[in-house]
């Protein structure tokens, strides 16, 4: 399976999308971090610790489990069903500018259920979307914000996003036939 | 890095749990296995979370209907699947028998098969005949969900105790846990017993000789009719209300001499563990079965095991809807 992205290069496209946040925001004042389970959450982390490297400030982050907003939930026809983890946003995110991180951006419908269940904690003053890989093949009209990676696939591909906190390596891998 | 507490709770869910409850119903803890108690109960960490939000409200069971069925009278365990049906954003309706068809004299069978036909997804019954949830289950299309039958079971009772004392002591495997009380007409001590066995934790029952049922052994607990062996170095100690509306002949001789023998009182609890815990399923019998002291002291959690029943209930009726729609076998 090809690599299309080794440790390296996803910790380069990390720093830069965190100049990327700086100059969108000019500072961090009302920033906070949701990273959506499960990659999601170490990303947005790393984030944080990228941003605190360049501004000095530390930036709120939670983690966001998106499972019992899901849209397939009640209508997959076998197989077991997905494990529920804890939501944890230890602030509040009213007039904050959130920004919600996941590792690849496909259909689009897991964003669409984090947008859900964010609102259902408050009333963010912006939400802006942040992920490591776009494959591309949306569903619905959702786009990122700041993007590690644009990665023409095929629908037939997987994309894999493997983090050290996670897998124990760091790499962005595509498999399957184009 | 800020720590996110849970993470290595959620890495226990990943690593051993299985990710689905075999049956569709859950007629009681007979016929869980340690992985799907685990699995419950970790369901049910997420669930709490949701009731911490200024919004307590998910979209998972959106277009579900569910009905309470109450035949015997409830207002905890009700109002409890009710506050977590609703969470979980299902319709739901709630019959209790003293305003239904029941009065009139309509077979439980014939009242469930009416109910049927306005196809609900799930049925929460109480009743009390013992097994009256399974006959169900053999007979209706509908998930049905125990919220007690009888003297039988009362299992998210049990998970919710369970769920309780994980969260002080990290564990079930170990534990001496006393259960003191009525253990005669008691549902919710078998559920108990037989959870409490499944996770490996080490059951001390006591009560007076004449609610001791037979058999009881062959549940696996240790049996006293002293309350200060059951309590000696207990990590927890459960009592068990005394029902009187089940006690159709005497059994002891008064409320008076039970207190005496059998209640729980500061003195006897000083001989448990230093970080015991105290529990009750509720309804308290102050002054019976517990001293109003121990019951609302620093060792009580009867309120905590409460807020935690609704978890427990979102997490059993999201687990089931979910494997209602897997396919219908079993």
């Amino acid at each position: 399976m090809p690599q299309v992205m080794d440790a390296d290069r996803m910790s380069r496209a990390l720093t830069r999308i965190a100049h990327e946040i700086l100059e969108r925001n000019r500072g961090l004042d009302e920033i906070a971090l949701v990273g959506i389970r499960t990659r999601g959450v170490p990303i947005a982390k790393r984030l944080a610790r990228s941003l605190k490297e360049i501004n000095g400030d530390d930036v709120p982050t939670g983690a966001l489990d998106i499972t019992l907003y899901r849209d397939d939930l009640m209508r997959l026809p076998v197989g077991p069903q997905p494990v529920v983890r804890r939501t944890e946003i230890p602030f509040s995110i009213d007039d904050r500018k959130i920004l919600l991180v996941d590792d690849v951006l496909y259909t689009g419908r897991t964003i669409r259920a984090a947008l859900d269940a964010l609102i259902d904690f408050g009333r963010p003053r912006a939400i802006q979307l942040v992920v490591m890989v776009d494959r591309g093949h949306r569903e619905l009209p959702i786009r990122a914000d700041f993007v590690g990676k644009n990665l023409p696939t095929s629908a037939r591909q997987s994309v894999q996003v493997r983090l050290q906190e996670i897998d124990g390596a760091d790499e962005v891998v595509i498999e399957g036939e184009p | 890095m800020t720590a996110i507490p849970g993470d290595r709770l959620i890495a226990d869910i990943t690593g051993t749990a299985p990710a689905t409850l075999r049956s569709r119903h859950l007629l009681g803890i007979d016929g869980l296995d340690a992985g799907e108690i685990q699995l419950i109960l970790d369901t049910a960490e997420a669930m709490k979370e949701i009731g911490t939000r200024s919004v307590k409200k998910v979209p998972t069971l959106r277009g579900r209907t569910v009905v309470n069925l109450f035949f015997e009278p409830s207002t905890r365990t009700r109002t409890s699947f009710e506050v977590a049906e609703k969470r979980l954003s299902a319709d739901t309706l709630s019959i209790a028998t003293a305003m239904s068809s029941v009065t009139k004299g309509e077979s439980l069978l014939d009242t469930v098969r009416n109910i049927e036909a306005m196809a609900p997804d799930m049925i929460v019954i109480r009743h009390a005949s013992s097994g009256a949830p399974h006959l169900l289950a053999r007979m209706c299309r509908s998930t049905i969900v125990n919220a007690g039958d009888g003297m039988h079971e009362h299992p998210t009772q049990a998970l919710l105790d369970a769920f309780t004392i994980r969260a002080h002591k990290k564990r079930l495997a170990g534990l001496k846990i006393a259960i003191v009380g009525d253990l005669l007409h008691s549902r919710v001590l078998r559920s108990n017993l037989l959870l409490l066995k499944t996770m490996g934790a080490e059951v001390w029952t006591c009560g007076p000789a004449t609610l001791i049922p037979a058999g009881l052994e062959r549940l696996g607990p240790r049996i006293t009719t002293s309350i200060d062996e059951a309590v000696e170095g207990a990590d927890v100690v459960m009592m068990l209300r005394i029902q009187q509306e089940r006690m159709h002949g005497h059994f002891f001789p008064s409320v008076r001499e039970y207190f005496s023998l059998f209640g729980l009182t500061s003195e006897r609890l000083r001989r448990a563990a230093g970080d015991v815990i105290v529990m009750h399923p509720g309804p308290m019998n102050r002054g019976v079965e517990i001293d109003s002291e121990v019951a609302d002291g620093a060792s009580s959690v009867i309120l905590e095991q409460v807020s935690n029943g609704v978890a427990i209930r979102m997490a059993v009726l999201y687990l089931l809807a979910g494997r209602d729609t897997a396919g219908n076998e079993g």
